[in-house]
């Protein structure tokens, strides 16, 4: 069905009221008016009456929680106080968000109520004009396309096509080359190495410290405890290569020592019953550090891999696949105090694993 | 037809200020004939079609909080020491990044609920995608002409995912820094490139100091440009290839049925806009959501038990935790086990929905333009497809949270993991067959309603002693009192006091449906033979 009607002139539309004149519009446009009815026919009734106060209401409560807004905006407390002075700042945002709500909301349904109880009530069908596809619109479009690369030739001047093939090629690849080679950093052997690879600051081994920077002494931990340790070194605690720094260095209840299953010549890397471990779970990354000491087993709370330490932290459940890798453990004496030094660095990657790590 | 109170005014010339400004832009631009098409576009009227507009809406929401929000983050990683009100974290050496934004929380009046208000609103922005989505794809709003904005409405959700991950990863917190450093693993885990992508895109190795200062040009300019751009070809697809409608009496395939954008959609419209700010706004101020005081800046070396990430990356949590330890080492190279569930099941995920149109299309041969939507127990086959994928996804959902309910259960953690790893097999194809079954029955009750009437609950005995219910026919009966009524794709009336809305033309309202106006009805049965002329006419002139 076609929505043309014919058009009036514009003398005939200017001699209609404005309801007429906009059917005439909507007609033209493919929109049929099938209903259309006022919803009070009478005006000033008082149904019509109540309908409009309803609406209005709702606009001034939304004005009056504006207002309140504003007031407790700038009137109520802020700023964090600590516990014992007084928290009142905490209903600051709370307050905040139930009068902006409010305010929001309430105009909202006044809106929809207004367009549901007191606009006019309208039914319309539209057509689609999209079945049947425009044939002859079709054939000339496709005929204007078609003549046009028949104009240019392309068809029988191969030569152009290909030479502008490649320059097309050369000007979408410079942007990315230019993207690409700005950004690319070359991995090398970045992710084989952690910051407790050798220094010649430190002929002795690499410094274990905790994250304040203290030397970290055989005597700091209780039997079955645990710490987190890094490096001794420049940004091995914080800094843009820290990542791999975090190690976990236990101390097994007595005896236990020995019953670590070491790999093959990693016999000597305990020092007696102190085992150290990267903290990067070799699944995805997270720090694995619940550890249980009962059953000496270490969780990472992401995904839920489980390692067991005696067993040279072997995965022994969920997603992880490689055992966290081991630092080798010694021992210098400073001032008559014992302090743990790291050696040499961890053997393997640490972490999540990577395409180049064999 | 027309009993309204329009003032009979003429539509002579034009003698106010608004309608001299017509006259003006008119004599510049003339645009007079697009802005009433546009004016007079016909918007269906179904609660089921508002979902896309909670999307356009937090989108919205998003932006104009967004733009707030930078004025006073610092996308930077420079260290500094906090020296701001929120007292328990004085001293401490943090990025800009997390400076600034305990800064809004803290320091700035409003800046909180404005944080806490862009937050749910990105949630709400992705959760309204995706029910949007599944609407789409349960009634067949995808198939023939509307594939192209299915695709571009999937782009979208996928985009809107990856603007909510990298908006969530901007204030450098614990929580958040701790989701980056598995989006590092994940893209090293990609085989070939990965070392190469992570060292592009953190700049070297993780966490450096540049990923904030990238992500956020990502978060603010990149992806918010191609979304936007994006919806409004959404948007524009939308009004040329105008709504589908369900089907139903007056209901045709070449018509569209419903009220104009002006002035009461649109009035409509602007309401719910401000319906969805105002909640939004009072989740912002009344639910606290990630308070990022509270977990402490990023440090590798730490993480909290019980970490949970946005709701819509839930899935892929779920799957890493599901997915066996199943590493390969081949040829001196390794595949790490997080490749499959974090690379490789999204994009076939995204693949299978991106293909499903087309798929569907050439498995079922319809190449048909389809404006009138399906109802899912009609298309069993669909209905159960999409039943089963959500079955899996939400397995996956679930498992993403898997410790939090060990936890507070008390069930083991391991029995969790076995659980969620037999259910991602088990429970989809079960969710298939139930739901296929479910649509049968449906379709089936359908039948007998039309055939036997509704139930009415009046029990009559016979002379013989016989009891009986008497069955209300809908329509005209045969000779065996079998009603004749075919079906017809809509809703059949089940209840007494649903009789006559068969006949409605359109059930509109939420809670009550608007009454029968004869003079609709006789509208459309003109309409309609108008129709059928028209298409009879057309055969014959393709015959």
């Amino acid at each position: 069905m076609t929505g043309t009607n014919p058009l009036l002139d514009e003398a005939e539309l200017r001699q209609m009221t404005t309801e007429q004149a906009m059917i005439a519009g909507a007609e033209a446009d493919g929109v049929h008016v099938v209903h259309r009815r006022d919803q009070f026919p009478v005006p000033g009734s008082r149904a019509e009456k109540r309908a409009e106060r309803a609406v209005a209401s709702l606009f001034v409560l939304s004005a009056l929680a504006g207002v309140a807004f504003i007031v407790v905006f700038v009137a109520v407390p802020y700023s964090y106080k600590t516990p014992g002075h007084s928290q009142n700042f905490r209903f600051y945002t709370p307050l905040l968000g139930i009068l902006m709500g409010l305010m929001l909301t309430l105009l909202g349904i006044g809106a929809i109520l207004w367009a549901k109880s007191l606009m006019t009530e309208e039914e319309l069908v539209q057509d689609r004009h999209d079945v049947p596809e425009d044939g002859p619109e079709q054939v000339m479009t496709g005929a204007t396309l078609v003549s046009g690369v028949y104009d240019t030739g392309l068809p029988r001047r191969s030569l152009i096509v290909r030479s502008l093939g490649l320059a097309g090629g050369a000007v979408a690849t410079v942007p990315l080359v230019i993207l690409v080679g700005g950004l690319l950093k070359k991995p090398g052997k970045t992710l084989d190495h952690t910051l407790f690879a050798p220094n010649p600051d430190f002929p002795g081994g690499i410094p274990i410290v905790y994250s304040d920077g203290r030397r970290v002494s055989p005597n700091d931990l209780q039997p079955g405890g645990i710490a987190t340790v890094f490096p001794g070194v420049r940004g091995g605690v914080h800094g843009p290569r820290s990542a791999s720094s975090p190690t976990l260095l236990i101390r097994l209840r007595p005896g236990q020592g020995k019953l670590v299953k070491a790999r093959k010549g990693q016999a000597d890397w305990n020092w007696q019953d102190f085992v150290a471990f990267s903290k990067i779970c070799t699944h995805a990354g997270c720090p694995a550090s619940l550890y249980e000491s009962q059953t000496t087993r270490l969780l990472c709370p992401c995904h839920q891999s489980q390692f067991e330490v005696l067993e040279d932290a072997k995965p022994v459940f969920g997603p992880a696949t490689r055992s966290l890798p081991k630092l080798k453990l010694d021992v210098e004496v400073v001032d008559g105090a014992q302090y743990f030094v790291a050696p040499q660095d961890y053997q393997e990657p640490i972490g999540p694993g990577f395409w180049e790590r064999s | 037809m027309t009993t309204t109170q329009t003032p009979t005014r003429r539509s002579g010339k034009p003698r106010t200020i608004a309608g001299k400004s017509g006259v003006w832009i008119e004599e510049r631009f003339r645009i007079a004939k697009p802005t009433r098409g546009l004016l007079n576009k016909v918007f269906p009227d179904h609660w089921s079609f508002m979902m896309g507009e909670i999307a356009l809406y937090s989108f919205i929401v998003l932006l104009l909080t967004g733009t707030y929000l930078s004025f006073f983050f610092d996308a930077s990683m420079g260290d500094v020491v906090y020296n701001g009100s929120y007292v328990p974290l004085r001293g401490v050496e943090m990025s800009r990044a997390y400076a600034s934004t305990l800064h809004i929380s803290f320091d700035v009046r409003g800046g909180l609920i404005i944080r806490q208000i862009h937050h749910w609103a990105a949630l709400l922005f992705v959760a309204a995608m995706l029910i949007h989505m599944l609407r789409i794809f349960f009634t067949g709003a995808f198939r023939k002409p509307r594939e192209v904005n299915w695709l571009i409405g999937l782009t979208l959700l996928v985009l809107g995912v990856v603007e909510g991950f990298a908006g969530y990863s901007l204030p450098d917190d614990l929580l958040s820094g701790t989701g980056l450093r598995i989006a590092d693993a994940i893209i090293l885990s990609i085989p070939l490139v990965g070392t190469w992508t992570s060292f592009l895109v953190f700049g070297g190795e993780f966490p450096g100091t540049e990923i904030v200062g990238r992500l956020y040009i990502v978060h603010v300019l990149l992806i918010p440009a191609i979304l936007a751009a994006l919806i409004g070809l959404h948007l524009a697809i939308m009004i040329r290839q105008k709504h589908t409608d369900f089907p139903g009496p007056g209901k045709t395939e070449s018509t569209v049925t419903g009220i104009r954008f002006y002035p009461t959609f649109s009035a409509k419209a602007t309401g719910f806009f401000f319906i969805v700010f105002g909640l939004l706004a009072a989740l912002g101020g009344l639910a606290q959501i990630n308070p990022i005081w509270l977990f402490g800046p990023y440090n590798p070396a730490q993480v909290s038990s019980g970490s949970q990430p946005d709701w819509y990356m839930a899935m892929l949590d779920g799957s890493t935790r599901l997915f066996p330890s199943w590493e390969t080492r081949l040829w001196g190279h390794t595949v790490p086990a997080l490749f499959w569930p974090t690379v490789v099941l999204p994009g076939v995920l995204i693949g299978l929905a991106a293909a499903y149109p087309f798929l569907e299309a050439k498995l079922t041969r319809d190449r048909a333009r389809h404006n009138l939507l399906q109802r899912p127990r009609d298309v069993p086959v669909r209905t159960s497809l999409g039943a089963m994928a959500l079955t899996f996804c939400f397995v996956l959902f679930v498992s993403g949270g898997n410790d939090l309910i060990a936890k507070a259960f008390d069930i083991s953690l391991n029995a969790m993991t076995w659980g969620g790893r037999i259910a991602t097999l088990v429970l989809p194809p079960l969710a298939y067959v139930v739901t296929y079954r479910i649509c049968l029955g449906l379709q089936r009750h359908d039948r007998e309603v039309l055939e036997h009437g509704v139930e009415t609950g009046i029990i009559k005995r016979l002379p013989t002693g016989e009891f009986i219910e008497v069955h209300q026919p809908l329509g005209p009966v045969d000779e065996h009192g079998h009603g004749v009524l075919p079906y017809a794709g809509s809703a059949v009336p089940k209840r007494m006091n649903k009789l006559g809305t068969g006949q409605l033309t359109h059930v509109r309202g939420f809670f009550y449906p608007v009454k029968e106006k004869p003079e609709i009805a006789e509208k459309l049965a003109a309409l309609e033979e108008r129709e059928r002329a028209e298409s009879e006419r057309h055969a014959e002139l393709t015959d």
